[in-house]
């Protein structure tokens, strides 16, 4: 009963802060300098007629406050309006580009928690050890490594100097495939380096909060406890010390998935890889309110969507968790 | 019968300045069915000397000779998985502090199953529950409190919590670390007079530290005064408190307000504790001693004095 009346409630807030959000997204973009119709018709030839109408066509000559209903209305209903610069249908460009993010996210997703919390765990259980040590400096040293730095580096040295990996884009232009087979290995070669480059710095973030919150766990009085029961040392690491530890991580983790979107612009930008993150740039540059303002929404839903998740996961944890 | 026998027992802690020779050739004994209190000064080695039975001691501590003879098997010697099989089975602990020592993510009917389950093999998770419920009962807690967390109960409840759980697994020794250390002196009675009546009641051994003199009098059949990581004094409690062979003992005990006597101002002990990096191989508390003089630099010679009274004091009275 608790736990329903807590989902709802953080349900609830959710929706509120979405709304916060994509009302400002929209300011956003009215405040920023730039005209999107004069950046469209550059040549400065165009008659003032053509502007106007260009203007109408995007709806850009109704009042704020109209323009802001229209826009809500269309966030809600899915309709994300035409892109400014394509010229087709935001919704259709964002779902081309989405996939190879999401394949990028996820698979970085997956090797930063299986790394990260997994090294996190071994140098923790053999505190002070040899593997410990090198652990932590490997971890400093690729946590304050640049993303968009480690991205150049590897295209010099394994793009260019070996020349065993590609260095750009998603599949390799104008190759022919014999089999499916073949096609997802250009794909997975392609993601390698791209991948690589993102996790280098979050797998460093988890391993180092896992490691520091497992040895501060370790010295608890009911790890002695725990001890004192006879279990052995993995059974006191699964059963009582692991999941003490869960906490910080899982708000390392809703963290993370903000921070990661940041990273995969950077990443998407340095390798050109066909993604939101590309995507985004480029509208940046264009000015291309519709695309920005979708893509932002979607963002915005994802990280809120995390948090949510994390909120119900520090419910099904800590029992402590209650009225907040 | 002794049920266990400490014999010249010395353990040392690594440390940055240098080996810590926190105990130092102990010699006790528990036998069956008594409990036996062991009291102290802070540092002075008690809890260092009976967390080793159950080896639970922390990975800086090393213990450096003598034995810990139970069912005349040496402790001391076994294997870290020899020793998970005798934890809790054989020896259980109410630890200081009962506040920590509960896991905060379990109810505690899950963390009183969890030794059952580990240890007996063949019984059920409905006949564990049964048993825990029933002790659970038995320490003054509805059984229906078995789903609870930890920070659903005050802080005397998780005492009473931790000593029930001493008892799931029926062990031989229960070593009670200052069980009522950090609760008021109202739940302090009542959580020793369970102690015990579940002693009685289990045929428990127990090994009890404090350093509450006056709680242990009541208590214990027999009493072990520890200072600067030496037993200097050893005996029946009664004795031990009424005919105090060593001076610190009687200094311990007159530093307690007499409730009947006089209104005087107790006395405290000037000077501090020898260093324990290198501790002396004299009386340690030689510094601090009124009645000291040069025949007390010899050997710290502990030594049966009259019949189960032993002391290291060589002017015992």
């Amino acid at each position: 009963m608790f736990k329903l009346k807590y989902i709802g409630k953080k349900f609830i807030q959710m929706l509120i802060t979405l709304f916060a959000i994509i009302t400002f997204n929209f300011f956003l973009f009215r405040i920023l300098p730039g005209d999107p119709v004069k950046l469209l018709a550059r040549s400065g030839a165009l008659s003032q007629e053509s502007l106007d109408r260009i203007h109408a066509l995007f709806g850009l000559d109704q009042p704020l406050g109209i323009q802001y209903l229209i826009y809500l209305k269309n966030m809600i209903t899915g309709k994300y309006g035409i892109s400014i610069t394509y010229r087709t249908d935001v919704g259709t460009i964002i779902a081309e580009r989405m996939g190879n993010t999401v394949a990028l996210l996820a698979l970085a997703t997956v090797l930063i928690i299986v790394i990260g919390i997994g090294t996190g765990v071994i140098a923790a259980m053999r505190r002070g050890s040899t593997t410990d040590k090198v652990l932590l400096v490997a971890s400093m040293t690729g946590w304050s490594l640049p993303t968009f730095w480690t991205g150049l580096l590897m295209i010099v040295v394994f793009g260019v100097t070996l020349n065993v990996l590609p260095v750009s884009g998603i599949l390799t232009p104008g190759a022919v495939y014999t089999s499916t087979g073949a096609m997802l290995i250009d794909y997975l070669r392609h993601l390698i380096m791209p991948t690589i480059a993102l996790i280098i710095v979050d797998m460093a973030e988890f391993f180092l909060i896992t490691r520091s919150t497992l040895v501060d766990v370790m010295t608890e009085d009911f790890i002695l406890t725990a001890k004192g029961k006879g279990l052995s040392e993995k059974k006191i690491l699964w059963r009582h010390a692991l999941p003490n530890s869960m906490l910080p991580i899982v708000t390392t983790l809703a963290l993370y998935v903000s921070l990661v979107i940041g990273g995969a612009i950077q990443v998407e930008t340095v390798f050109s890889f066909p993604g939101m993150g590309q995507l985004m740039y480029d509208a940046v540059l264009k000015r291309d309110y519709p695309i920005l303002e979708a893509s932002f929404f979607l963002f915005a839903t994802v990280t809120l969507v995390a948090n949510f998740i994390s909120d119900i996961l520090y419910m099904l944890i800590d029992p402590r968790v209650k009225e907040l | 019968m002794k049920i266990l026998d400490i014999k010249d027992l010395s353990i040392e802690f690594k440390s940055k300045a240098g080996m810590v020779h926190a105990v130092q050739n102990v010699n006790l004994w528990l036998n069956e069915g008594e409990i036996l209190g062991v009291a102290g000064e802070s540092g002075c080695g008690k809890t260092t000397t009976t967390l080793a039975i159950p080896r639970l001691l922390p990975k800086n501590a090393v213990i450096t000779g003598g034995e810990i003879l139970f069912n005349g098997e040496d402790l001391a010697a076994k294997s870290e998985k020899e020793m998970e099989a005798i934890r809790w089975k054989d020896i259980a602990v109410v630890f200081q502090g009962a506040m920590n020592a509960l896991n905060p993510l379990k109810t505690i009917g899950n963390q009183m199953m969890e030794p059952i389950l580990l240890h007996e093999e063949g019984v059920s998770k409905a006949e564990a529950e049964a048993r825990v419920k029933e002790l659970l009962e038995q320490v003054g807690i509805a059984g229906h409190r078995f789903n609870n967390y930890p920070h659903e109960f005050s802080g005397g409840m998780k005492q009473r919590v931790m000593i029930a759980m001493a008892l799931v697994c029926r062990p031989k020794i229960i070593i009670a670390d200052e069980p009522v250390t950090a609760l008021d002196v109202m739940i302090q009675a009542q959580i020793l007079e369970l102690l015990k009546k579940l002693t009685k009641e289990y045929k428990l051994s127990m090994i009890m530290i404090s350093h509450d003199l006056s709680v242990l009098s009541e208590l214990c059949d027999r009493m072990a005064i520890m200072y600067a990581g030496r037993v200097v004094e050893f005996g029946d409690a009664k004795d031990v408190f009424k005919n105090p062979k060593h001076e610190y003992t009687d200094k311990l005990i007159h530093s307690l307000p007499d409730i009947s006597g006089d209104r005087v101002f107790t006395g405290g002990i000037p000077g501090y504790p020898p260093s324990l990096i290198e501790p002396p191989a004299h009386c340690p508390f030689y510094d601090r001693c009124e009645r000291r003089d040069d025949s007390c630099l010899g050997d710290f010679n502990f030594t049966e004095i009259t019949p189960g009274h032993w002391t290291g004091c060589i002017h015992h009275r």
